[in-house]
């Protein structure tokens, strides 16, 4: 069988790209670049979008993005099936596209904040985290200034009763409600998080982790059984 | 916004019509011999724009007008390099690290705008000189920063402090640029004068060199990035309004505003035209604006160049010739263009969005000639300009009361009594405290190749991800930065050779091989004799230095004027080292990585307390000497600490320098939260707290301890083996006992106490 191809995305302003792409091809897939501009996902089989200030950031957090050419081919193939991880700036997109519900608000500190983040799995059911066992705690850098999950009550409710909550921080780095550090659609296929697993797989560099490695293993567990 | 009524140029024939015009040369910080030698070179009065133009090139700023005489001993003493690809002079220097692979690196201040506008002030400095790096043809890789501040519970530094760092933070985080290491430093001589001195370093292929130079007749000239607008022209203003009788008078703000995103773009934007090969020359646009980078470019290739100014792209359409010739806005470049590559140009400039303009060509006339509305209003030899500036032999004797300072010795000090007390104190004093507060509002993690960062001794690099597609290497690169103006203040010559001792000495204990140099002079006024003799001594004491320890100067800047009234700030060399280390995965971490390991104390220690932490947390006090500066230890020092992490023989390691063994002691606990128990076997204080330079720590598997102590034998490197890592506490026999959860709560607290 031919490597399974993860699709990453460029938008004008994205800074995690290069990471992310480096982290597919550690696991064995095939890194598909995937531009902002062009109405064509290039038949990937996954999508992962990455973190940055995607048009500087200068409006709220993936507010322009959402609009980009590619998002018009991107949120109905999600919507059919196609597994998207979103991270950090990745993860305000998919928000703003209403892939997923809730927002990112700017940290309870008011300050940017670079930190290697204990987290726990609190959900391996999905296309991103089956490789993870139930409440397994792992390391993930966060690197993020508006980092704050926040929705509304019935919402909450609903991610809480619904086992979507992916993610949640040890140790609330921004104020996110119910600690939350990531979450997935219905269906499993969409998730996104603020922790940054392309930045924990390596042990030279980045992070003292390699636990980002799970969310790579999970999509090419994902896509073998599909 | 008042509308451009175009009506009088100052054009070189209005000029020559009207020699007896006065022309406002003093308003912009001219002298009347130097505007008289403007006139000799043009033979006639210069036009307001010639005038903006020569302003700017011949300020200290632009011009090292007061500094050249001395900074030419870097070239003059410069030891023999075979890494040096390009010397001081250019954007950058760059430095060959093996394998195809190059460097680029320098370090440049931005003190006075972040001191008006600590936010933009600070953010502007990076994204300029990050603008340096990418006009050597190189991928920016990295950042960090120096950052001086006044008193830590000073008012004025829970101004300037919190937007310095959000500043950095906010432009390096937005342009993806991992920060990986610097210093905050905190004295009563910065209020008023804070510090923010940011480096940036930058890979390239060896092949892809590229530099400011405009060759080639019918080349194209391109201003690339940003539009240009009223951005830090306050001199301008003075200079449009006076010839043009308040058309543009509309107050500028004199800071500039930093566009990251922008940034971001014009580095993926330049990358792609240097690999399409569709650039001659390059150079960005920083101090002096369009001015600098025409008369640069064309001084440095066949020597003539033809600009229309109205087609420069204005975000302003107000703005008068002077002005946009003197306007600092940011994110600026500017390219020459063979003709023929014009149109695969402005299509990678339109794939990243980045508004592209042909505005002249270059010329084989010898002469730098613009126009505005059709009339030429600038027609010079753009050397005269760019390099030709006037050259100051400044007077210059040792400070009155300099003997006095030096004579009052620490020796009068009490000693503490309790070893304890003052280690805690020390450790959580504003200087020694943890910079968590400050780096983790950096990203030191994007583009994954960070292999150390703050709060190890150098940030490192790994180099063959940089690029894809290029020829893999297992090398990294290795950087640090320091100065100490309390050690300059008491001796400049000896303090700038301990400034580059210790960054020469970071990088070596992370067991990369130091290579170049890269220095920002921060003094205060150079008209003040005393001043110019500290930058004297400084100067010639880093030169020797450089020349003892083989490393070249590669490029640098100087800030001057970094005083209130008549009080300057101490001396402030700050000293960037580069290092390379030939297999990555050999670096040595800093701090107790493991328990059971063997503490070795490398290096002698004498009673040095001038200028030390002690005397300044406990006394206040500043006087004496510094610490000897002793480059043959050095050196020995770094040879071994190279040697032994290529073998293998090093888990771990931390360079003494402030605050002395027992901060080093403590900062290694800190780093895992191993601790360690030691035995001393002089005097315990002096052991402890003496800031002898020269010393490091490192721990080694006890195995290896005999190959590790034979191979500092056969360099003449002392080697003390003083305990061994392990438990919860750091013990020095006989004298003390803290638990490294204490010491952690001391170190972290004081800083998020200061600033929330």
């Amino acid at each position: 069988m031919s490597a399974a191809r993860v699709g990453v995305v460029t938008f004008p302003g994205t800074l995690d790209d290069q990471d992310a792409a480096r982290a597919v091809r550690l696991v064995g897939a095939e890194a598909v670049p995937l531009w902002h501009a062009d109405h064509d996902l290039r038949g990937v089989d996954a999508v992962f979008l990455p973190g940055g200030f995607s048009y500087g950031d200068y409006l709220r957090c993936g507010a322009i993005s959402r609009f980009a050419p590619l998002m018009e081919e991107l949120v109905p193939a999600a919507r059919a099936g196609l597994p998207v991880l979103g991270t950090c700036n990745g993860f305000q997109i998919l928000c703003e596209a209403h892939l997923l519900p809730g927002a990112l608000t700017r940290n309870g500190s008011l300050h940017y904040v670079c930190r290697d983040q204990r987290v726990r799995i609190e959900q391996p059911a999905t296309a991103w985290t089956n490789s993870f066992d139930q409440d397994q705690e792992i390391v993930l850098p966060i690197k993020h200034g508006e980092g704050r999950y926040v929705a509304s009550d019935d919402t909450l409710a609903a991610l809480e009763a619904g086992g979507h909550v992916v993610v949640r921080y040890l140790g609330n780095p921004n104020g996110s409600l119910n600690d939350i550090a990531g979450i997935r659609n219905e269906a499993g296929n969409v998730v996104g998080l603020m922790p940054h697993p392309e930045h924990a797989v390596e042990e030279l560099v980045g992070a003292p982790s390699t636990d980002g490695l799970g969310f790579f293993t999970s999509i090419l567990k994902n896509l073998v059984n599909a | 916004m008042s509308e451009r009524t175009g009506n009088t140029v100052d054009s070189v024939r209005r000029a020559a019509g009207s020699p007896d015009e006065q022309m406002p040369f003093a308003e912009l910080g001219m002298k009347r011999d130097e505007y008289d030698r403007v006139k000799e070179i043009l033979g006639r009065r210069p036009t307001g724009s010639e005038l903006a133009i020569y302003s700017v090139m011949w300020s200290e700023h632009c011009s090292y007008k007061s500094s050249k005489v001395h900074l030419r001993q870097f070239a003059t003493k410069a030891p023999k390099s075979d890494a040096l690809l390009v010397g001081m002079g250019e954007n950058a220097g760059v430095v060959d690290i093996g394998d195809g692979w190059a460097a680029t690196f320098k370090i440049e201040s931005h003190n006075h705008p972040s001191y008006v506008e600590p936010h933009q002030g600070a953010a502007t400095g990076v994204g300029g000189i990050v603008r340096d790096i990418m006009s050597m043809g190189a991928r920016p890789v990295a950042v960090m920063d120096a950052l001086r501040f006044g008193a830590a519970d000073a008012p004025d530094t829970r101004r300037v402090l919190p937007g310095v760092v959000e500043g950095i933070g906010s432009y390096g985080n937005c342009l993806g640029l991992p920060n990986i290491g610097g210093e905050v430093v905190f004295d009563p001589c910065y209020i008023g004068n804070p510090l923010v001195n940011a480096l940036c370093v930058g890979l390239l292929r060896k092949d892809q060199i590229k530099l400011a130079t405009a060759p080639g007749p019918g080349n194209k000239v391109v201003l690339f990035g940003a539009s240009t607008g009223p951005d830090g022209i306050g001199g301008a203003s003075v200079l449009a309004s006076a010839t043009f009788e308040d058309e543009s008078a509309a107050k500028r703000p004199a800071v500039q505003v930093g566009d990251p995103f922008m940034e971001k773009l014009l580095i993926e934007c330049c990358l792609e035209l240097y690999a399409a090969d569709v650039v001659v020359g390059i150079q960005d646009l920083g101090a002096a604006g369009v001015s600098c980078a025409t008369t640069e470019l064309a001084a440095k290739g066949t020597g003539g160049m033809h600009v229309d100014l109205n087609l420069v792209p204005l975000r302003d359409p107000s703005l008068r010739p002077e002005e946009i010739l003197m306007s600092e806005s940011q994110e600026r470049m500017m390219a020459v263009v063979r003709p023929d590559d014009i149109p695969a140009f402005m299509t990678i400039c339109e794939k990243w969005d980045v508004p592209a303009t042909v505005i002249g060509e270059v010329t084989d006339t010898g002469r730098l000639v613009m126009t505005w509305d059709g009339e030429v209003i600038v027609d010079i030899p753009p050397g005269t300009a760019a390099d030709d500036g006037p050259v100051y032999e400044r007077p210059y004797h040792e400070p009155v009361g300099q003997a006095a300072l030096n004579a009052d010795t620490p020796d009068r000090l009490e000693r503490p009594a309790d070893l304890r007390e003052t280690l805690l104190r020390l450790l959580g004093s504003a200087n020694l405290a943890s910079k968590e507060w400050v780096t983790s509002q950096y990203d030191r993690y994007v583009r994954s190749n960070t292999v150390l960062a703050q709060p190890a001794d150098a940030g490192m690099l790994r180099v063959s991800e940089v690029m894809a597609g290029a020829e893999p290497t297992t090398r990294g690169l290795a950087l640090a930065t320091d100065g100490n103006g309390r050690y300059a203040k008491l001796d400049p010559y000896a303090g700038a050779q301990l400034a580059l001792a210790e960054a020469y000495r970071n990088v070596a204990v992370t067991g990369a091989k130091p290579l170049a140099v890269t220095n920002c002079l921060n003094f205060g006024s150079p008209e003040d004799p005393e001043v110019m003799w500290q930058f004297a001594e400084a100067t010639r004491g880093l030169a020797d230095a450089c020349r003892a320890l083989g490393v070249p100067v590669t490029g640098g800047n100087v800030s001057f004027y970094n005083q209130t009234g008549a009080t300057a700030i101490h001396p402030t060399p700050v000293v960037g080292v580069l290092g390379v280390i030939d297999d990555v995965a050999r670096r040595v971490p800093t701090g107790f990585v493991a328990e059971g390991l063997r503490v070795v104390l490398l290096g002698d220690t004498h009673e040095e307390f001038g200028g030390s932490e002690w005397a300044h947390v406990d006394h206040r006090h500043l006087g004496g000497l510094p610490p000897q500066a002793d480059l043959d230890a050095e050196q020995a020092l770094a040879t071994v600490l190279v040697e032994a992490a290529r073998r293998g023989l090093l888990e771990g390691s931390h360079d003494l320098s402030d605050g002395g063994l027992a901060i080093a002691l403590a900062e290694s606990c800190l780093a895992r939260g191993v601790g360690a128990t030691v035995t001393l076997n002089g005097d315990a204080f002096t052991d402890l707290f003496s800031e002898s330079a020269a010393r490091a720590l490192v721990v080694v598997r006890p195995e290896a301890y005999t190959e590790f102590a034979s191979l500092c034998g056969r360099h003449d490197v002392p080697c003390y083996g003083l305990g061994v890592t392990g438990g919860t506490s750091l013990v020095v026999e006989d004298v003390f006992e803290v638990p490294v959860a204490e010491l952690r709560e001391t170190h972290a607290a004081t800083l998020p106490a200061l600033f929330g």
